[in-house]
């Protein structure tokens, strides 16, 4: 598969050759080749890279999977692995060259274990469908990245997705256990183990987020947590963005770990006011909506402290939701405001750097800067906790040259968040997306480390080619150039 | 907003120096920091290598919950910058010695009572720099809680005992010291003691460790002052006046069961997995998730033990030390882990044999 192919003749009848051999151990319908069937796999979130895979393959068994990849390395075939296609990076953009392995039909819970606190799930079950599954003990699994009624399990790990409660209850990576996955030549392999640790290396932190690069999932046993006794949102105004963000520093400062803590600023609330209603200040400059979980004694006790400090750091307007009703409508407008910002502006791009929360004020300000310079406006979502910094760029694909602005400007941002210690991807992986900031990010050696590090699990490049980490020659050639940016599709997915 | 940073010594450029020269020489080497470790895992080969100069805390901004400091930092040290601004390291590592330094705790990965209830060591780590086995001078991760760019190496380096690079500075996020906490102790028998542990941990109550010895079960609540007072009211037992030292003996290895000479095993297994019915004197730690077993038993008849219930089992002290101190890997894990040590360090210089025994002479069986 490596020569060039010189028709489209050969290229059909090598495509032909190779399906045949799938066909020998693959489910009847689990082997797609035509046009039609391929084009719903073109693009994953992330629609503004689209390519038609050379085949799909829709595996049901774990040893189905360990043989088409025995075919793929033995025939040296490229692979792209895929959850449900929700990630925003590109992460599984399938290749002309390559097989799209979905794992969609890996969508199985296998056991909830409520004593252990564990739950054993096939990788394509969705992320909410564990929590849902575990609801009748008193459990849940904590993170929820916005697109969880959607997205799954599989591709959580890939991606090492987070959500609004990372700050209390951390990534994908602190809340699971074991994995089961599969080699490029078709090795299952257990990774982690059914207690808290394992021997050897943390195999389990590399494999998370590696965004099939390394191996493919096929089994994920997470952890799941007693679901708190209450949990209770507060909203706050503020008239200067520098407010809001020395409160936030205030209320860690005093020794609280708010389970979600979101800032958002005056386009955003609205946008989002406008879309969903959710009662929040027009006027204001920034907005802090702070959850806080725990038992009831805690959260009352939390409650008014918190509503104290944030009084105390100027806020114009404190308000605490009655009930679980004002509190989802609070929380709409937040998980509203990509789509809402999608309503105002023919197209939009999000960023998803990280910063020191220090530095907010210094970069929400240069931001601004260069949102006047490019002519573009800006909304900006913050999960403020932790300071992962979602910069939605207003524009019009339509409009010649807007779209190269956008570009420009977005890549500046991310070389902003490195530029105060920051990081280019916060929780949405680099994919295709950011592979020329990665340059930025990261020296010549420590490319070299990953790619290393790749080969051992991978020596011949066959896994996910062209993501996540850029080839030193991609870094040389394209320098200082920025990448497309991307409008999401599925608008009515809740988006943070 | 207060940026405290304490004096240290920067040697970052002589280690790498000093390691540029070994590799060029190729000698093996032993990465020593305080040395209170150095009982732990497998005889390592080599030449003495010194870090615990390449000190100091380089940067600490409390309210944004991320300490920067030098791998060789004294953990005592770096423990009271953090406790005079009200903060604490969640994972609670243990030091066994007050030599102690921030690089051997995290090359060690071992974690304190609140493990199961806060997170481990490779929970907090957030970025490492280092020198991997080629002494070039590497960054991966970073100061901030949220980092998805590249692969997790700074993780990677949690628990490999130095053998995929020397560590030269660690972020870690910390986290407030709860406003109280208390411990409570009830008389219960092993079964009971593991189903209660795990019945509590399935509930929503502000749980910080629970262990089991000495026919008593130990529990510590840490939150609010309400939240603290609601949940003893819901568990029971009678309050321990010194609490705090009890979590802290039991972190060190002082409690009388630590005493002694015989060989001492860590047993990880699914925190509600029944009692093992193997002799011997055993400890519950981490709400059943850890436990510690004395004796001369089998090595073989406890590995198979710690496996049949999904868990693995690691001679912590004692025994032969040159044997398989940790559980054996599957034939495709281990030869993975012979892949990556190659790639980190390509001529096994750095702690050999520490981790894995040595791979086979070339030719033979195996990888």
């Amino acid at each position: 598969m490596n020569q060039p192919l010189s028709s489209d003749t050969d290229r059909r009848t090598q495509t032909q050759r190779l399906a045949g051999l799938f066909r020998r151990f693959m489910p009847r319908d689990g082997v797609l080749v035509d046009a039609e069937d391929l084009r719903p796999y073109e693009c994953d979130g992330l629609s503004a890279y689209r390519r038609v895979p050379m085949m799909v393959l829709l595996p049901e068994t774990v040893e189905q999977v360990q043989q088409a990849l025995e075919v793929c390395s033995a025939e040296r075939v490229p692979v792209v692995a895929r959850g449900a296609g929700t990630g925003l990076s590109g992460g599984a953009l399938p290749r002309e060259d390559a097989v799209l392995l979905s794992l969609a039909r890996f969508n199985r819970i296998v056991h909830i274990d409520p004593m252990n606190r564990v739950a054993r799930v096939q990788p394509g079950v969705r992320n909410l469908a564990i929590s849902e599954a575990a609801a009748p003990y008193g459990l849940y699994y904590a993170p929820d990245p916005s697109s969880q009624i959607a997205c799954s399990i599989g591709g959580n790990v890939a991606e090492n997705a987070g959500g609004v409660h990372c700050l209390k209850y951390g990534l994908t990576v602190h809340n699971l256990l074991e994995i089961k996955v599969i080699t490029i030549e078709g090795e299952a392999l257990t990774i982690g183990g059914q207690g808290l640790d394992a021997p050897g290396y943390d195999l389990l932190a590399v494999l998370t987020g590696s965004e099939g690069m390394l191996a493919v999932i096929v089994e994920v046993t997470v952890k799941l947590l007693p679901k708190p006794e209450r949990a209770q949102v507060i909203l706050a105004a503020f008239d200067r963005i520098e407010q809001a963000g020395n409160a936030v520093a205030a209320v860690i400062g005093a020794g609280i770990i708010p389970a979600g803590l979101e800032m958002m600023d005056n386009p955003a609330i609205r946008a989002a006011e406008d879309f969903v209603h959710a009662g929040y200040p027009t006027g204001a400059a920034a907005i802090l909506l702070c959850e806080l979980d725990g038992t009831d004694e805690e959260v009352s006790e939390l409650i008014a402290q918190v509503r104290q400090l944030l009084v105390d750091h100027g806020a114009s307007a404190v308000r605490a939701a009655k009930d679980d009703a004002e509190r989802q409508r609070l929380w709409a407008g937040r998980k509203a405001a990509f789509p809402a910002v999608g309503r105002i502006s023919p197209d939009y791009y999000c960023m998803d750097g990280t910063i020191p929360r220090a530095q907010l004020a210094h970069v929400l300000k240069r931001i601004g800067e260069m949102s006047a310079e490019y002519r573009l406006p800006v909304a900006n979502v913050f999960h403020a906790g932790d300071g992962n910094l979602h910069p939605l760029i207003l524009y019009d694909a339509n409009v010649p040259g807007e779209l190269e602005r956008t570009e420009e400007f977005g890549g500046r941002i991310l070389e902003l968040c490195v530029e105060v210690g920051g990081t280019i991807t916060g929780e949405h992986g680099v994919g295709v997306e950011k592979i020329n900031q990665m340059c930025v990010q990261f020296r010549e050696p420590e490319l070299v480390q990953f790619h290393a590090l790749k080969a051992a699990f991978d020596p011949r490049g066959l896994l996910n080619p062209g993501k996540a980490i850029p080839t030193l020659a991609r870094c040389a050639e394209f320098g200082a150039m920025h990448v497309h940016g991307g409008k999401l599709p599925f608008p009515d997915i809740e988006r943070f | 907003m207060e940026a405290a940073v304490q004096p240290g010594a920067d040697e970052g450029q002589a280690l790498q120096e000093a390691l540029s020269r070994a590799v060029e020489e190729k000698i093996p080497l032993e990465i020593i920091g305080g040395g209170s470790k150095r009982f732990y895992g497998r005889r390592a080969r080599g030449e003495p290598f010194h870090v615990a100069g390449h000190r100091g805390v380089v940067d600490y901004e409390p309210t944004e919950l991320v300490v920067t400091a030098r791998a060789g930092t004294p953990l005592q040290e770096l423990e009271a910058l953090l406790e005079a601004h009200g903060q604490m390291l969640a994972f609670e590592p243990p030091h066994f010695g007050e030599t102690a330094t921030l690089g051997g705790a995290i090359a060690c990965g071992l974690s304190g009572p609140r493990r199961p209830y806060a997170g481990a060591a490779r929970d907090f780590v957030l970025g490492v720099e280092y020198l991997n086995g080629k002494a070039e001078r590497l960054h991966c991760g970073g100061r901030v809680m949220k980092n998805v760019a590249g692969y997790d190496v700074s993780r990677l380096m949690v628990g490999a005992l130095g053998t995929l690079g020397v560590l030269l500075r660690v972020s870690l996020k910390v986290v407030p010291r709860p406003a109280r906490e208390l411990t409570l102790v009830l008389q219960t028998v092993p079964q009971d003691a593991i189903d209660q542990m795990n019945r509590w941990a399935g509930r929503p109550l502000p749980l910080s460790a629970a262990c089991y010895a000495d026919d008593q079960l130990y529990v510590r609540l840490s939150g609010t002052e309400r939240g603290v007072r609601a949940a003893r009211r819901s568990i029971g037992g009678d309050e321990l006046p010194s609490g705090d030292r009890f979590w802290r003996d039991l972190r060190e290895q002082r409690l009388a069961f630590f005493a002694g000479d015989a060989p001492l095993w860590r047993v990880s297994v699914p925190p509600a997995a029944p009692p093992a019915s193997l002799s011997g004197a055993w400890l519950l730690d981490w709400g059943g998730a850890q436990r510690w077993l004395r004796g001369e038993q089998p090595v073989a008849a406890v590995r198979e033990a710690a496996a049949a219930v999904g868990g693995h089992a690691t001679l912590f002290r004692g025994g032969d030390r040159r044997g398989d101190v940790f559980h054996p890997l599957a034939p495709g894990l281990l030869a993975l882990h012979r892949r990556l040590k190659r790639a980190f360090d390509p001529r096994g210089l750095l702690n050999p044999d520490r981790l894995c025994a040595p791979a086979p002479p070339a030719g033979g069986a195996r990888d």
